[in-house]
C-alpha cells in the first residue's frame, strides 16, 4: 500500500468511518484506529467549544454539543490552523436553527471578535498629532481589523449580558436590521451597534470618500443643523475608539 | 550546542502572567511555544511572545507542518512559519515525524507513518524543503503512535536514516518512546540504543493515560516513574541537551511544573547510571 493510499484511507476513516477504509488500515487488529478517530473528533469539538463560549452559554451544553457534533460530521477541516475550523460554524447554525437567527448572529459576533483578536496590528491615530487638517478633504484609513455585520436580532445585547454574568434578555427580532461594527482597539477586540446614519457614514469612509462628501450625505438625510453635528460626533467617536488608523488630506 | 543541559517549560496560557511578571523571573533556561498559536497577523498573542522573548530564549514547536504528507508541504504554512522565525529568532524549530494533511483535508492530529523507503524519501524531501525555506536545520520529534504499519525498518532506523540524509536534529520525546514501546511491544532501551544520539538537541518529558487497550499520549499528568526511567537512560547516552516538561491539558500552577523540572535537573545531574 503506497503512502498516498494510506493517507487517503485515513482521511476516509476519520471523516466517514467507512468499513472499507478501516479494513484496509488493519480493521479489528488495529485498535488504534478508534483512538485516532476519537482524537480527531475530540480536537474539533474542543476547538468549537473554545471558540464559542457565549453561544454555548446561550444554547446550553447539550444543544451546543449536538450542533457542534453535526458540524464535525458535515465539515472536514482544511486549514493548517485549528482555529480556522471554527470560522464556518455560523453557516451550520443558520441551517440548523432557521427560526432562531440570534443563534447564528451570536456566533458571528464571537467569530468576529476572535478574528479581530489576532488581526493585523495598526496603531490608531494620535488625536493630538492631527494638526491643521483640511477636514473637507480628509480621507480616512480605517484599522484593518474593522468589519461590519447586519444583525436582525438583539444578539449584541445577549452577548453583553452573558459576558458580565447577567441574565440575557429574550431573543427578539429588531424592527429594522442594525449595523454592528467590530474592530480591535490596541489589543482589545470591541464591537458597537451603529445608528443608521453612522453606519452610512462609516461605509462611506471605508469606500474612501472624504469627510466633506460624508458630511454632505448626512446633511442631505438629517438636515444641515443635525447632520453636521452628527457627522462631527461620529468622527470624534471613531477617533476616540481607535477605528481610524490614519488621516490623509 | 550547549555546554550543559538546559531546562525549560512549554509556555501555556494559564502561565502567561507568571512569565510576564516584571518583578519576578521564572527560573527556566528557555520556553517552548506551539508555533501555530503565534502564526497570526498580530494582536495579543504576538505581543505576549515578543515580551517573553525579551526575557527567555524561545523554541518554536509545530504541530501542523505535516512532514510526512505524500503530496508535499503547504507553501503558505512555510512562509508564515518563516515570518515567525525571523521575528523570534528561536532556539529551535521543531515538528513531528507524522502527517496530518492530505490534499485539502487537515486532521489536526499527528497520524502515523509506515516506516518504508517510500515514506523515508517523502519525509526527507519535505524536510529538505522546510529547511531550505527556514534557512536552518529543524528538529524532528519521535511520535506516540497507536497503529504500526508493516514496514521495512524500525522507527529508530528510520530516524537515523532521516537525520543522515537531511542534516536535521532530533527532539526526543521520552514519553512518546515509552507509550509507543508499550503499544507496539518494543524495548525502550533498544530504541535509545538505535537512535543517533549525537543528533538529539532537545528532550520532551510528559505524562500519558491508560486507554482500554493502549496508552494514550495525553500530556495531562505529571511525568510517571516509567518515563523518568527512560529519561535516565537517555541522559546517560546524550551530550548536553535542552530538557523540557510538556503539559498541554489539566495544567497545574506553574510552581508544580517548576518542581517537576527540578526533578529533571536532579536526575540529569546524577552520575552515569551505567557506571554506578
Amino acid at each position: 500500500m503506497s503512502l498516498l493510499a494510506i493517507q487517503e484511507d485515513f482521511r476516509l476513516w476519520l471523516t466517514t468511518e467507512t468499513d472499507d477504509a478501516n479494513l484496509r488500515l488493519g480493521g479489528e487488529s488495529a485498535p488504534g484506529l478508534a483512538v485516532y478517530l476519537n482524537n480527531y473528533r475530540g480536537q474539533l469539538m474542543a476547538c468549537l467549544t473554545a471558540s464559542y463560549p457565549m453561544l454555548q452559554a446561550w444554547l446550553g451544553t447539550n444543544a451546543f454539543h449536538g450542533a457542534a457534533a453535526l458540524h464535525v460530521d458535515r465539515v472536514a477541516p482544511s486549514d493548517w490552523t485549528l482555529d480556522a475550523y471554527a470560522l464556518n460554524f455560523p453557516g451550520t447554525l443558520i441551517e440548523l436553527f432557521p427560526s432562531d437567527p440570534e443563534i447564528s448572529e451570536l456566533a458571528m459576533l464571537e467569530r468576529g471578535l476572535d478574528l479581530a483578536f489576532v488581526g493585523e496590528d495598526a496603531p490608531a491615530t494620535d488625536v493630538g498629532a492631527l494638526g491643521n487638517l483640511d477636514w473637507d478633504r480628509a480621507r480616512f484609513n480605517l484599522v484593518p481589523t474593522l468589519s461590519t455585520y447586519l444583525f436582525a436580532t438583539n444578539a449584541c445585547a445577549i452577548w453583553s449580558a452573558i459576558a458580565v454574568g447577567s441574565e440575557p434578555p429574550p431573543a427578539v427580532l429588531l424592527d429594522e436590521p442594525v449595523c454592528v461594527a467590530l474592530w480591535r482597539h490596541g489589543l482589545t477586540p470591541m464591537f458597537r451597534t451603529l445608528p443608521q446614519l453612522e453606519a452610512i457614514a462609516l461605509e462611506m469612509a471605508r469606500e474612501g470618500r472624504d469627510f466633506g462628501q460624508i458630511c454632505s450625505s448626512i446633511v442631505e438625510i438629517a438636515g444641515p443643523s443635525d447632520g453636521l453635528q452628527w457627522a462631527g460626533e461620529y468622527l470624534a467617536g471613531w477617533l476616540q475608539s481607535g477605528i481610524i488608523q490614519s488621516i490623509e488630506s | 550546542m550547549f555546554d550543559t543541559h538546559q531546562f525549560g517549560l512549554g509556555l501555556r496560557k494559564p502561565h502567561y502572567a507568571d512569565f510576564l511578571d516584571e518583578h519576578a523571573t521564572v527560573p527556566v533556561d528557555f520556553v517552548e511555544v506551539i508555533s501555530e498559536n503565534f502564526m497570526v497577523d498580530g494582536g495579543r498573542p504576538l505581543e505576549i511572545l515578543r515580551r517573553v522573548r525579551e526575557r527567555h530564549p524561545v523554541a518554536l514547536h509545530g504541530v501542523s507542518m505535516s512532514i510526512g504528507s505524500a503530496d508535499g508541504l503547504r507553501a503558505d504554512y512555510l512562509e508564515r512559519l518563516r515570518a515567525l522565525v525571523e521575528a523570534i529568532e528561536p532556539l529551535f524549530i521543531s515538528d513531528h515525524l507524522s502527517w496530518s494533511r492530505i490534499g485539502q483535508f487537515n486532521s489536526h492530529d499527528l497520524l502515523p507513518l509506515p516506516y518504508t523507503t517510500e515514506a523515508l524519501d517523502c519525509v526527507c524531501r519535505n524536510i529538505h524543503e522546510a529547511q531550505s525555506v527556514l534557512g536552518r536545520p529543524m528538529l524532528i520529534e519521535n511520535p506516540s503512535s497507536y497503529l504500526a504499519f508493516a514496514g521495512e525498518m524500525t522507527e529508530w532506523e528510520f530516524l537515523e536514516a532521516m537525520c543522515d540524509r537531511t542534516g536535521c536534529g532530533l527532539l526526543l520525546d521520552v514519553n512518546n518512546i515509552y507509550v509507543s514501546a508499550v503499544n507496539h511491544g518494543f524495548d525502550p532501551l533498544a530504541y535509545l540504543s538505535g537512535i543517533p544520539a549525537g543528533r538529539v538537541r532537545q528532550i520532551h518529558l510528559a505524562g500519558h493515560s491508560a486507554g482500554r487497550e493502549l496508552l494514550i499520549d495525553t500530556h495531562d499528568k505529571p511525568v510517571p516513574q516509567a518515563v523518568w526511567a527512560v529519561f535516565d537512560a537517555a541522559i546517560d547516552r546524550l551530550g548536553p541537551v535542552a530538557v523540557m516538561i510538556e503539559r498541554d491539558d489539566d495544567i497545574p500552577p506553574l510552581v508544580s511544573l517548576l518542581e517537576e523540572l527540578d526533578t529533571a535537573r536532579q536526575r540529569a545531574a546524577r552520575p552515569l547510571r551505567s557506571a554506578a
